[in-house]
């Protein structure tokens, strides 16, 4: 219970605990907290000896009204964590999740993500990961997973990491697209001091019509190193798709943006734009004008970036 | 009492003399216009005067308060009460608005909402909104007046507030500056229109770099709109006009 309430406190959650209509998953390294389903949502965990393997099946046609709350910390040292999520919503199902990743310590940490999620026909899933770290930049992150959106299915991620330090985060993740599907991957990150910062996010649009959106906002203040590698590949006619990269430089980092699209289909589309540099100094002198100092300024324009 | 006084100023930027000897002075609390052909240095002396990079190399002195701000940062100047409004006001991704005016105005919501319900702006509906290429041109114009109001400044620069709005904003233009002249706050408005110049107490008028008249804005607009805007010799205006400093 302890930890339960550490991490709840972290997270800034409130109400979800003891309340039965709301699912919920609390971990703290590979050990089960506490878990709790809900009508329609089968949930299935086990410790096993390197991580914890996670189960969460959404029925057919059921709408999962509260969103689920997921909880993942690593609240002592020199700590490996590993989570094997498989995640199906069931045709014509709706989910959303708040994923909560709390790494509070100033020691090496390591948390790695392994997911296979499907959201079957008509399908919905929506994903916010939010990412709480310390101020150290001790943590390894490493959240990867394969994703398959069925024919009309909706699927939207918001991955976060704007709290604390990042450390190293390698997100790695790959979109199955069918016909009618609809996709939109949104990461803000910002790092600090030797931070190291590698986004892999790839998207196939294999059905008519099948919609995905990759976007990244990235800063990369001090000696932090950035690098996104985005590919959308269209495969089919009507598929639409747009790659969006913004990386704001402050101190001595580095940034690398590789957006990459391929059409196979005369009747499908895809778009890229990528912004990296420093701080604009349109933008930084008109704040100052207003009176805000250099460091104020730039610390505006990078919240309004990862906003 | 002259709030800003300029003395025998010149700019330089890559070895060429962009403004030069310009003298004048401005009286706290009132309106003076700027104005000129295409290129005369009117957006020039602007960003010289808030101390822009790219407009620090210079000789002579600026005095605001009788006291010389040439060395001062912008954010330095913008403490003092002085800023500027951009021609083209810059966009800025994700940044919303409120956060935007709370720049200039702190935490102060109802101030940040009056703000912009005196540029004709409804709070509600964009407060929530990104100063970002979402907004057209003029309605970030109106939101940088907004953060002008929201500011308070003792002397502020209005870089061509009336370029590129329809009627209805110009009205604005005009209730803001003399809302801002009604709170005590000096307005220099760079403008190349005749109305707006009828508003001002005072007009400068530059030519080539140099400041070559200043007289009420009516005189001025007048001249402004028979010789400047039908003047056949690019930035060199008639001899007998060329001030002598």
């Amino acid at each position: 219970m302890k930890e339960i309430n550490e991490l709840l406190n972290l997270a800034k959650i409130e109400g979800v605990l003891g309340d039965k209509e709301t699912a919920s998953i609390f971990i703290d390294n590979n050990k089960i907290l506490s878990s709790n389903g809900v009508e329609g949502l089968v949930l299935k965990l086990k410790e096993q000896k390197d991580g914890v393997d996670i189960s969460v099946r959404v029925l057919p046609g059921v709408i999962i009204k509260k969103p689920v709350h997921f909880c993942f910390g690593i609240l002592h040292k020199s700590r490996v964590q590993k989570i094997n999520m498989n995640i199906v919503i069931g045709k014509g199902a709706s989910m959303n999740v708040f994923s909560h990743c709390i790494f509070p310590k100033n020691d090496p940490s390591k948390h790695l993500m392994e997911g296979k999620i499907k959201i079957e026909e008509d399908g919905t899933f929506r994903y916010f990961e939010k990412h709480i770290h310390s101020e150290k930049g001790m943590s390894k992150v490493y959240p990867h997973a394969t994703v398959k959106i069925g024919k009309g299915a909706r699927f939207r991620t918001d991955f976060e990491l704007i709290g604390g330090r990042v450390g190293l985060i390698d997100i790695d993740y790959d979109l199955f697209c069918e016909a009618d599907s609809s996709s939109d991957f949104i990461t803000k990150i910002s790092g600090r001091g030797k931070d190291i910062i590698n986004i892999r996010e790839r998207a196939v649009l294999l059905g008519e019509n099948a919609k995905a959106v990759l976007r990244s906002r990235i800063a990369a203040r001090d000696e932090t190193k950035a690098e996104v590698y985005n590919k959308i590949t269209a495969k089919a006619a009507g598929a639409f798709g747009h790659v969006d990269c913004t990386e704001i430089l402050q101190g001595n980092g580095k940034v690398k943006a590789y957006p990459e699209v391929e059409v196979l289909h005369p009747l499908a589309r895809v778009t890229h734009e990528a912004n990296l540099g420093g701080v604009d100094n349109r933008q930084l002198e008109t704040l100052m004008a207003r009176g805000l100092s250099k460091i104020q300024a730039e610390d505006l324009i990078i919240k309004g970036v990862l906003s | 009492m002259a709030i800003l006084s300029i003395d025998k100023f010149k700019l330089f930027k890559s070895g060429k003399i962009l403004l030069e000897d310009i003298s004048l002075e401005v009286e706290a609390g009132t309106i003076c216009a700027l104005v000129g052909p295409n290129g005369a240095g009117k957006s020039t002396l602007a960003y010289a005067l808030m101390g822009l990079e790219g407009y620090r190399e210079i000789s002579g002195d600026i005095f605001f308060d009788g006291k010389s701000i040439k060395k001062l940062s912008v954010s330095q100047r913008a403490k003092l009460g002085i800023t500027l409004a951009w021609q083209e006001p810059a966009r800025f991704q994700g940044l919303k608005v409120k956060d935007y005016l709370g720049a200039s105005a702190g935490k102060n919501q109802e101030e940040i909402s009056d703000a912009l319900r005196r540029v004709g702006l409804s709070p509600e509906k964009y407060l929530p909104r990104a100063v970002d290429k979402n907004l057209s041109g003029g309605e970030r114009k109106r939101i940088e007046l907004a953060s002008i109001i929201c500011m308070k400044p003792r002397l502020v620069i209005l870089d061509e507030p009336d370029s590129g709005v329809d009627v209805e904003a110009l009205k604005k233009v005009f209730e803001v500056m003399g809302y801002l002249k009604s709170i005590g706050t000096t307005v220099i408005v760079i403008t190349h229109n005749v109305q707006v110049l009828k508003q001002a107490d005072l007009a400068f008028l530059l030519c080539d770099g140099k400041l070559i008249d200043e007289s009420k804005g009516e005189d001025v607009a007048e001249y402004f709109k028979n010789r400047c805007l039908t003047c056949p010799h690019k930035n060199k205006p008639r001899e007998s006009k060329i001030k002598k400093i």
